[in-house]
């Protein structure tokens, strides 16, 4: 609490130091916030990051880039495979290896398949953030049968470890794709009664609309990427500017806001998510026209084929040097991003050709946008906090690493 | 894109020929070394030159190298959305050289730069709040430097005497494991286990 000493005009003027976080519930995680009131209006706010900072990069300098693949998983873990996609492509890069057609689709349809499990899960909580219990439900109960889809292609439901250099770990079950084509066909419903519940909704509308607006000026100023910086009006995408793996291939749209606001970046979310599905039915159409070829590229980077490791020694031998020893990496440095479904979530690679890396820098989305908070809240009310929060889409595992 | 960058690295060697040390286009990235001092001008240079406009300041870390004489790297990421290139920014510095802080050029360098010098112990000179970000409260040391243990030096624990958490140095219950993958026939540089006694006959 500041100090409450009379002014000189005999007026009391007190100003609250609040601990918002770090068990509230509306903090996304573990996030204390130092916020400084007048009032209702806040002042200054202070985020305190670092709750959950397990060191990852400090880790994986003494693991091998097979051991390290898992560790992206941990990052942003609502969509835990689009991380994987970075630092494969950032190995990819340094070694010069070519990802099999089959391998890149697959890919490609997991990503988007993150990117709608994030933002199901975003609007969902941004909703309950100002009040609204029941969209949440609803897409938490779309995002359980994507966990399932994660875990019927690799085995786990959230920590995949599926994306590999040189492709992924193994093909998909035709039946699987099948099911997927046929919940794209479903979930549009989903989305349309989510929208119907939030999108007029009065309560949601009061709370966020003209709320954090975001300018052209400030997304540059405070390096803000994805959602938060095409709300503000420009139309970047990693996918589209600088297109990794095949998206050049798909046809699909960005979509822009208009003022900015926090119910701007929910529609986009929405409308972001149509465009996934569009991808996902375009990425199984493909899928099908590539049955049975390999997933993976052969060569020193992934293991051999399990027949071969029966009756040929160097295969056996590769495997065990591989799982043990590990690949090297020749020396180099590389920054390989994606477009994450939080923003652009980069790996800053150095190697020093052993099979472990010098250096990895993980550069988070949220981190740029969690810092820009002290500028975005202040002059808010305390109530607008949670709405911003749950706006800027934050994740405590990639933001403190 | 090497083209691009080719030209765009001539560009910056001729226009600011006092701040660079040298430019280099590897795995079609492009990479300039600047001097420390030169930092701040350097950059907002990036920012306005029409050539370059690098408007969005991607990333700063650093790297650390105990083997060099000035033993710390700067490493700044940008982005130019208007020409679609990416550009990294590399400064040498000596362990307790402050380097100047860009927060008044792209405000987005406030946290990424807190970030470094948590990591690393690098400073920065008019940084407005350069506390540390990412570690424990009263936490010391630099876990990113390459001579701090990875499993840190203090773990904390819950005192149930006193009712409290406290700390007290890290003792692991398994030795920390680091496997050696040398292969003999790759000509390692030590002596073999058993070997020891082949040298003195």
């Amino acid at each position: 609490m500041m100090d409450g000493s009379n002014t000189p005009r005999g007026k009391s003027v007190r100003n609250f130091s609040l601990n918002f976080g770090p068990q509230h519930p509306s903090a996304h995680g573990v996030l204390r916030m130092v916020l400084e009131l007048d009032g209702e209006i806040v002042e200054r706010a202070d985020p305190h990051v670092g709750l959950l900072h397990r060191g990852t990069e400090k880790l994986m300098e003494s693991r091998t880039y097979l051991q390290n693949i898992p560790y992206f998983d941990r990052l942003d873990y609502v969509a835990p495979m689009n991380q994987e996609h970075a630092f494969c492509l950032a190995i990819e890069k340094l070694t010069g290896a070519e990802v099999p057609r089959r391998g890149s689709l697959i890919r490609v349809l997991f990503s988007e398949i993150g990117r709608i499990q994030n933002h199901l899960l975003n609007v969902g909580s941004q909703g309950m953030d100002v009040g609204a219990m029941t969209p949440n439900v609803w897409a938490f109960e779309e995002r359980e049968k994507l966990m399932i889809f994660y875990e019927r292609a690799c085995g786990a439901r959230l920590h995949a470890n599926y994306f590999r250099p040189g492709g992924v770990h193994q093909d998909l079950p035709q039946k699987l794709i099948e099911d997927i084509e046929a919940w794209t066909h479903s979930f549009p419903q989903v989305l349309d009664d989510m929208a119907n519940l939030l999108t007029e909704n009065r309560i949601f509308k009061q709370r966020n609309v003209d709320i954090g607006i975001v300018t052209e000026q400030m997304a540059l100023d405070y390096a803000m990427t994805g959602v938060m910086l095409r709300s503000s009006g420009m139309a970047w995408d990693l996918r589209r500017a600088q297109p990794y793996e095949c998206y050049d291939e798909f046809e699909f749209s960005v979509p822009v806001g208009k003022n900015g606001d926090c119910y701007d970046r929910y529609l986009m979310r929405m409308a972001e998510m149509r465009e996934s599905i569009k991808i996902i039915q375009q990425a199984v159409v493909k899928l099908n026209e590539c049955q049975g070829e390999d997933v993976l590229a052969r060569g020193k980077l992934t293991p051999p084929k399990r027949a071969e490791m029966k009756s040929s020694m160097e295969a056996l031998i590769h495997h065990f040097k591989l799982y043990t020893e590990g690949f090297h990496v020749p020396a180099g440095e590389i920054y390989a991003a994606v477009e994450a479904p939080k923003g652009e979530f980069g790996v800053y690679l150095v190697a020093d050709g052993t099979n472990r890396p010098y250096k990895v820098k993980i550069r988070a989305p949220g981190y740029a946008h969690l810092a820009a908070m002290d500028h975005m809240g202040t002059g808010h009310q305390l109530a607008d906090i949670a709405a911003l929060i749950g706006s800027m889409d934050v994740v405590f595992g990639e933001i403190d690493r | 894109m090497t083209e691009a960058l080719n030209e765009l690295k001539s560009l910056i060697e001729l226009k600011q020929e006092d701040a660079v040390r040298r430019c280099e286009v590897a795995n079609g990235e492009l990479t300039v070394h600047i001097v420390p001092a030169a930092i701040p001008a350097f950059v907002e240079f990036l920012r306005v030159d029409p050539n370059c406009l690098f408007t969005q300041m991607i990333d700063v870390t650093g790297a650390d190298y105990p083997e060099r004489p000035k033993r710390f790297e700067l490493i700044y990421h940008f982005l130019s959305m208007r020409h679609n290139t990416r550009i990294r920014v590399k400064v040498d510095l000596a362990d307790g050289e402050i380097a100047p802080s860009i927060t008044a050029i792209h405000p987005s360098a406030n946290w990424f730069e807190r970030e470094t010098f948590d990591m690393y112990g690098i400073r920065f000179s008019g940084h407005p709040d350069l506390r540390r970000l990412l570690t424990d409260y009263g936490f010391t040391g630099h876990p990113l430097r390459k001579d701090f243990p990875t499993s840190g030096y203090l773990e904390m624990y819950y005192d149930e005497t006193e009712k409290r958490c406290a700390y007290r140095p890290v003792s692991l219950v398994q030795e920390y494991r680091q496997f050696d993958f040398m292969s003999p026939w790759e000509g390692a540089e030590y002596i073999l286990p058993g070997d020891e006694k082949v040298e003195a006959k």
